[in-house]
């Protein structure tokens, strides 16, 4: 089975409820979530695969239970430890203050504009070569998992394992998340737009056109 | 990496949400391994630098200038780049154009993935479990959920943010506004239409 995070085409839910334009934090701490998060992520401990599986590997019970910047918060408390840059007892509150080792690599106020400018841009050159075209018919892998690490990190959803669909675009070479998340290399392959009538993906679809484009890498994916 | 077992390591930070940020951001600062001011500065940023502003303009150019469109079909991340719209959560974008004949919508259904420099922060239900749930499977239900309605002729293509391309909708221009120059279509842009749960109206 898959992660409680992998909820696409879930039953149960309830309406969806919009809000203003105007409004982007709905609390204080909100903000403060969001900062401590990307100021963290700047001391360069792990990247955007491992701290998305962070979160997705909160229990489900907290991943069910916690708002959105609680997750956030969580994720970030387990990847602080797990990467060994606070211990138990830091949080816990029994920090002492000496200087720390990655104390040099804070983010300063000023550097602030050109690391959110800069980003972290995923396309690298790869050594496998795309196999797949527009046009070309293809079959997602059936089981929506990690094949390197038991309970590990995909960006394959449930809803669209074992389905059938096309190539829609090609995006070039990126970083493989099932790879890049576990330490393993950024492991870089072709990755595909493919598009899946929405009659492949769900029993009752809405309408007989509708579809669903998912961004898939190559290892996902079988000539259909 | 976290591992599958019982001990949370975050259930050591007190259960209030408000207590817990304060404490990692105690514990972080007086280790020297965060700023403060860093913090602030990243806030503003976000409150009052970067939003669906930016995302607007892109929509209204591409209305009134034919040469961008077509920038924007050959290589959106590098014809927004030039505009000046580039950085975290927007190095690769990919904008998505509705027609009569078919109406986009994105959703991020594993986490919460949005064209960060276009549009900002996601709004809080984007982010939501009921969002990501059923923008996949009943697009239609959930445009009703803003109130909008779809033409039967009209398809719904959604796109599902698994990678870090990140998808912009190209709302159509409404009808009787051939004299609007861009600064007063991008006004009737808005954050909703550029995700695809609305659509952009003329002003009456």
């Amino acid at each position: 089975m898959s992660r409680v995070h992998d909820m696409g085409g879930r039953f149960g839910d309830g309406p969806v409820v919009p809000e203003p334009e105007g409004e982007v934090f709905h609390a204080e701490w909100h903000k403060r979530a969001l900062a401590v998060t990307l100021a963290s992520g700047s001391l360069g401990q792990w990247n955007i695969d491992i701290s998305r599986h962070a979160r997705e590997s909160l229990a489900p019970m907290d991943y069910t239970a916690f708002t959105y910047y609680e997750k956030w918060m969580a994720g970030l408390a387990e990847l602080l430890v797990a990467r060994g840059v606070l211990t138990e007892a830091d949080l816990a509150g029994g920090t002492d203050a000496d200087p720390h080792p990655l104390a040099d690599r804070k983010l300063t106020a000023e550097a602030v504009p050109e690391v959110l400018a800069r980003g972290g841009p995923a396309d690298r050159d790869s050594d496998t070569a795309p196999v797949f075209k527009p046009g070309d018919r293809v079959v997602t892998r059936r089981l929506a998992q990690n094949t390197l690490v038991a309970g590990g990190h995909t960006r394959l959803p449930r809803y669209a394992a074992g389905a059938r669909g096309e190539i829609l675009r090609y995006h070039g070479t990126h970083v493989l998340p099932d790879s890049n998340a576990h330490d393993l290399g950024e492991a870089p392959e072709p990755l595909y737009a493919v598009v899946f009538p929405a009659s492949e993906l769900w029993a009752q679809p809405e309408h007989p056109n509708d579809e669903v484009v998912l961004d898939l890498w190559q290892s996902y994916l079988a000539p259909a | 990496m976290p591992h599958d077992d019982p001990h949370h390591p975050h259930s050591l930070l007190p259960s209030d949400p408000a207590l817990r940020v304060k404490a990692l951001e105690t514990v972080l600062t007086r280790k020297g391994l965060i700023d403060p001011a860093a913090l602030d500065a990243i806030i503003d940023t976000y409150e009052t630098k970067i939003g669906p502003r930016n995302g607007a303009h892109v929509v209204a150019k591409a209305w009134t200038d034919p040469a961008f469109l077509q920038a924007l079909r050959d290589d959106a991340t590098q014809a927004v780049a030039d505009l000046g719209y580039y950085g975290r959560q927007g190095e690769h974008l990919v904008v998505v154009e509705n027609t009569p004949k078919r109406h986009n919508m994105v959703v991020c259904t594993l986490c919460s993935c949005y064209p960060w420099p276009l549009l900002g922060i996601p709004p809080g239900w984007y982010k939501s479990d009921a969002y990501r749930a059923r923008a996949v499977r009943e697009p239609r239900a959930v445009l009703a959920d803003f109130g909008v309605t779809l033409p039967e002729q009209t398809a719904v293509r959604v796109w599902d943010s698994t990678a870090e391309v990140r998808y912009l909708v190209l709302p159509m221009r409404p009808e009787g506004t051939d004299g609007m120059d861009a600064e007063a279509l991008a006004a009737l842009v808005s954050r909703d239409s550029m995700i695809g749960t609305g659509l952009v109206e003329a002003l009456r």
